[in-house]
């Protein structure tokens, strides 16, 4: 054990820091951290990115832990700079992403006073976090960080907010570090019942038309590879949520694409046709299952997760296995009696693939967001780390970009949170040196933290910035003509868009502008050469473009729309 | 159909507040929730009175047991239980009734806690179902004011196996 000595809390907060292997945080300082930022001073064992807005903090962390498994780390000082951290803190809850947040706090004799700066960051941010802390006692400054991150980081992961008082990080006491901290109402439950899994293997191997459904639980318990080898091995089908996406490799015969409202037909089909569905760390949200009473009515359903409360949530399931995938996976593998006999259920799935297959016409001439995805995943043989956000582009990047890596697409699925991917493609190039980094938004999303740019600048992140511009808020847009009488109300930004090269310019960024096709793969080459610092693409595509297939909100499979109602709206 | 729950949680900063904000995050039903020290130092037990079909109460138990200071939760409905309340009930009289009041007081098995010349205040202590009787039974006279203090239960002392065991922590 350490030698005691005297300390204040900003030294235990970066020693604590230090014994959690934390190489980099992403902040912004202010009255109530100066004391932190006095000591940071004099640090080198950690990179401090300076952001330029605290949203963008908690999205580069966010970015980071996704793409790398490791815990992102965040530190606002208090009030505004702990309530702008509120949509990131939200989009890693909802995504369950490992980030622990430090917020600053008013002195603790003026907690609750309205004091300068003050703002209740543990009441607002409660239903929002896997757990929170207000430090109390300088003593319980370091079990409280050990705990932060172990809390963030074990059974489902999530976001941790810190709440430190400025007294706590001023005043000193003698301390001493404990090899060994204890908490005693977590437990999270790794492995699953050995029962039930036998039972899972049992009844996979008679299925007749058998269809795993994995989700994000799959990418971020690494257990991509344990999952393919299952499904290979087998010969099953597999159907991937947004945040699923990656775990078996887009071009795999086995691998279905997405399913859910914007899914493929087939994955859909195949879920409403399926007698077992192995649901893998996924957890039935909304946007998959459409009417929860027709989501595979027909199929037994088994369900593995590390949540409890993910089991019986929002479809009942016939066979719930608590547990961390990886291990499920690898019991499953070994207690599977026989494969089963699943040729006419191949020869079915074919045939959906061939009856209404991925598509788009560009006969007029005119660039769509579709044809770029499929050049930029030719032009990176589907290796690159692809950062979206959140709209029309997101979804077709889900469709026509074939990921061959786990952590390879990064994006807000949960929360659906536009101005994620740029700051969160930062915060992922801080963790990540062996892949092109490409962030791509729409012109909506873009503009709701383009402050990053400027973070990007200044640390030379190799980033490349793709803007689809149609001009539209285009998933609303969608959504309008659809469903909302053909009110566009409010969703042209095209007047009042800014012009995306100059802005890149302005800020030392090379930017190039195009609505050609044939200029598409000239200019992607050109950013995936650019190693040495940002750079920024925008196209400009078709406005009206809309996603397809589309199964409404709250639908059925049956209720999915295939094409344009009315092909003559388009201009 | 109601359940009664008793959970075990740290006794720590926030941790009523993070029961409490579950409730209405999650839009459960929440028809009563005390909360109170145990024989176990830094342990609170709370006992909260809920309703919802099977399914609603399976979310309920796993959602109490997702918070970090959570240390225990018990679904009492199934066990044989113990389970009391407390009301202190002010009730206005005129002139002739207190006898009456007096007698219902009696048959309750309550106590007059307080009395001047227009009110008298009884605490009647028992089954959530008895107190509601009793209340049914007063309001014809006029109750000035009323306190009840929710639903406490604990499980019959049979069941009760190992009962430090759960309380083991985890080495972080």
């Amino acid at each position: 054990m350490a030698k005691s000595k005297k300390l204040t809390g900003a030294d235990i907060f970066f020693e604590s820091l230090k014994r959690e292997n934390v190489e980099i945080v992403f902040g912004y300082p202010g009255g109530a951290t100066l004391k932190i930022y006095e000591k940071l001073y004099d640090i080198d064992f950690l990179k401090h990115i300076l952001v330029r807005h605290e949203q963008g903090a908690t999205h580069m962390a966010e970015g980071y832990a996704k793409a790398t498994g490791k815990v992102g780390v965040v530190l606002v000082t208090s009030g505004p700079g702990a309530t702008n951290t509120v949509t990131g803190i939200a989009d890693a809850y909802m995504d369950s992403v490992p980030i622990v947040v430090f917020t600053g706090q008013v002195p603790t004799h003026l907690i609750g006073n309205d004091a300068f700066q003050e703002a209740d960051i543990i009441g607002i941010t409660r239903p929002i976090t896997k757990h929170s802390f207000l430090v109390r006692d300088v003593n319980e400054l370091a079990p409280t960080i050990r705990k932060a991150f172990y809390i963030a980081a074990s059974g489902r992961p999530g976001p941790v907010v810190v709440d430190l008082p400025k007294d706590m990080i001023n005043s000193e006491c003698d301390y001493e570090f404990s090899e060994t901290i204890f908490i005693r109402g977590y437990k999270p439950n790794y492995n699953g019942h050995l029962n039930q899994i036998r039972k899972a293997a049992k009844i996979i191997a008679g299925a007749k038309k058998p269809l795993l459904y994995v989700g994000g639980g799959v990418i971020m318990s690494d257990s991509a590879p344990e999952l393919t080898a299952f499904a290979r091995e087998y010969n099953l089908p597999v159907t991937m949520t947004l945040l699923g996406l990656g775990a078996i490799p887009g071009t795999d015969k086995l691998s279905m694409g997405m399913l859910g409202m914007h899914g493929t037909y087939w994955s859909n089909q195949a879920v409403n046709n399926c007698d077992v569905l192995v649901s893998l760390g996924a957890r039935f949200d909304d946007r998959v299952t459409g009417k929860v009473e027709t989501f595979a009515a027909k199929a037994y359903k088994i369900h593995v997760d590390i949540d409890p409360t993910a089991i019986d949530k929002n479809v009942l399931v016939d066979l719930p296995i608590v547990g961390d995938v990886k291990k499920v996976l690898e019991e499953l593998k070994s207690a599977m009696p026989a494969a089963p006999q699943i040729d006419d259920w191949w020869e079915k799935i074919n045939a959906w693939k061939e009856e209404c297959p991925l598509e788009y016409d560009m006969s007029d001439g005119r660039l769509r967001a579709q044809y770029i995805l499929e050049r930029l995943s030719d032009l990176t043989e589907g290796n690159a780390l692809i950062v979206s956000d959140v709209g029309q582009h997101q979804m077709l990047i889900a469709q026509y970009y074939k990921f061959n890596n786990p952590r390879s697409l990064l994006n807000s699925g949960g929360l659906g949170t536009m101005g994620f991917s740029l700051p969160a493609a930062i915060g992922a190039s801080f963790g990540v040196k062996d892949k092109q980094i490409i962030s791509i938004s729409g012109d909506g999303g873009f503009q709701m933290n383009m402050q990053e740019l400027i973070t990007a600048v200044a640390n030379k992140v190799p980033v490349k910035f793709i803007v689809i511009n149609n001009s539209f808020l285009g998933m609303v847009r969608q959504w309008q003509e659809l469903f909302h009488a053909e009110k566009y109300s409010f969703t042209d930004l095209g007047s009042s868009n800014p012009d995306f090269v100059k802005i890149g310019e302005a800020l030392g960024i090379p930017s190039w502008s195009t609505d050609k096709i044939d200029e598409v793969d000239t200019l992607l080459e050109k950013v995936l050469d650019i190693n040495d610092g940002p750079s920024l693409l925008e196209f400009k595509v078709v406005k009206e473009e809309m996603v397809f297939p589309m199964v409404p909100s709250g639908g059925s499979i049956s209720d999915m729309i295939l094409e344009r109602l009315n092909p003559k709206r388009m201009v | 159909m109601k359940h009664t729950i008793s959970l075990l949680v740290e006794n720590s900063f926030g941790a009523f507040d993070r029961v409490a904000t579950m409730f209405s995050a999650k839009g459960f039903n929440l028809h009563s929730i005390t909360i109170g020290e145990t024989e176990i130092r830094d342990i609170s037990r709370m006992t909260i009175v809920t309703s919802g079909d099977d399914q609603i109460i399976g979310q309920v138990v796993k959602q109490l047991n997702r918070l970090i200071d959570t240390v225990k939760v018990y679904d009492l409905t199934k066990n044989d239980r113990t389970e009391r309340e407390l009301a202190l009930i002010t009730v206005l009289y005129q002139k002739g009734v207190l006898e009456e009041l007096k007698n219902i007081n009696d048959i309750f098995r309550g106590k007059v806690v307080d009395i001047n010349n227009k009110s008298i205040t009884l605490e009647i202590t028992g089954p959530p179902a008895k107190i509601n009787a009793a209340v049914n039974v007063l309001l014809p006279y006029g109750i000035k004011e009323m306190a009840r203090s929710g639903t406490v239960a604990l499980r019959r002392g049979e069941q009760i196996k190992q009962p430090k065991k759960e309380l083991e922590s985890t080495k972080v």
